[in-house]
């Protein structure tokens, strides 16, 4: 894609508690940017964190939207929900904090690792939250030239 | 270290991944925390758990891992190690537990993973 001006976009819709589909969205984000021909260390880091924010999207909302937008210079991943939103986005983005439900922790999520691993992966991450509201998360990842 | 070789030191039943058997694999990473294992793999990595659902396998072809090897007798029902099949990602299981399984391929010079800065 060296060179060419292009600019796509995908949505996906994610339902709470959906674990039978969780990670196919981000699977997905994997296959279009391995198409679009992304540097594989950097797919690696997008999609692990797509993947931590679509089960955000399954485990902790009332279910939401994962997008991914691709230019020649940026990706950006997006996860939008309706609700219920985080109190406290400090507390929530320290390493170990976790509301998981039983029924998640059961297959190995809710190490409250999530959201800190979305940051360490991004070059750059927005969080809005407000709680009967929703939460917006925004994940931007820059293509370095070559 | 080659997929063989792990099977023979962890005295493993190879699931499914003949054709991979001499694959080679760079570093080992244990947990049985979904966000452990996305924020220390590694491609060409084993990934040794006890989680046996199908969501580690997701995760393991999200994260191109070459092998899993599930400890403590630990068996995936047959859905989950097909799903490992056509993802072409091998699967064993050991007797030995995390820490006697981690250990024999530690001491056979199998690096662990460390978190990617
Ligand atoms: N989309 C969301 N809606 C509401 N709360 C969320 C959302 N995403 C994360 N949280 C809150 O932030 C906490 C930390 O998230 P995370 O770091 O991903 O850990 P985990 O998912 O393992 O709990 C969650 O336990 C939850 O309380
Ligand atoms: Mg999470």
């Amino acid at each position: 894609m060296a060179g060419g001006y292009y600019s796509i976009e995908q949505v996906f819709h994610i339902k709470a508690g959906d674990f039978a589909s969780a990670g196919e969205a981000s699977s997905q984000i994997k296959k279009t940017l391995k198409q679009l021909g992304i540097d594989s260390t950097l797919v690696r880091r997008v999609t692990i964190a797509a993947y931590e924010a679509e089960m955000n999207l399954i485990i902790h909302s009332i279910g939401g939207e994962l997008k991914l937008k691709v230019t020649p210079q940026s990706i950006i991943v997006t996860a939008e929900d309706k609700g219920p939103g985080i109190p406290d986005i400090d507390l929530a983005m320290q390493e170990g904090y976790s509301t998981a439900p039983e029924i998640a922790r059961e297959l190995g999520f809710g190490a409250g690792m999530g959201l800190p691993n979305i940051k360490r992966n991004a070059d750059r991450l927005n969080i809005q939250s407000k709680v009967g509201e929703g939460t917006l998360l925004e994940i931007y990842f820059d293509i370095k030239a070559r | 270290m080659k997929i063989e070789e792990i099977r023979d030191l962890l005295n493993a039943s190879l699931l499914t991944g003949q054709e991979l058997l001499d694959r080679e694999v760079f570093s080992a990473c244990a947990s049985d925390l979904m966000s452990d294992i996305l924020s220390y793999v590694k491609n060409q990595t084993v990934l040794l758990t006890g989680l046996t659902n199908a969501h580690v396998i997701k995760m393991a072809e999200i994260l191109e891992v070459t092998a899993i090897v599930f400890v403590g007798g630990r068996r995936p029902a047959d859905e989950v190690v097909d799903m490992a099949r056509k993802m072409g990602i091998a699967v064993l299981t050991t007797e030995y537990t995390m820490y006697e399984a981690c250990g024999r391929l530690y001491s056979a010079g199998l690096p662990g993973c460390t978190r990617e800065s």
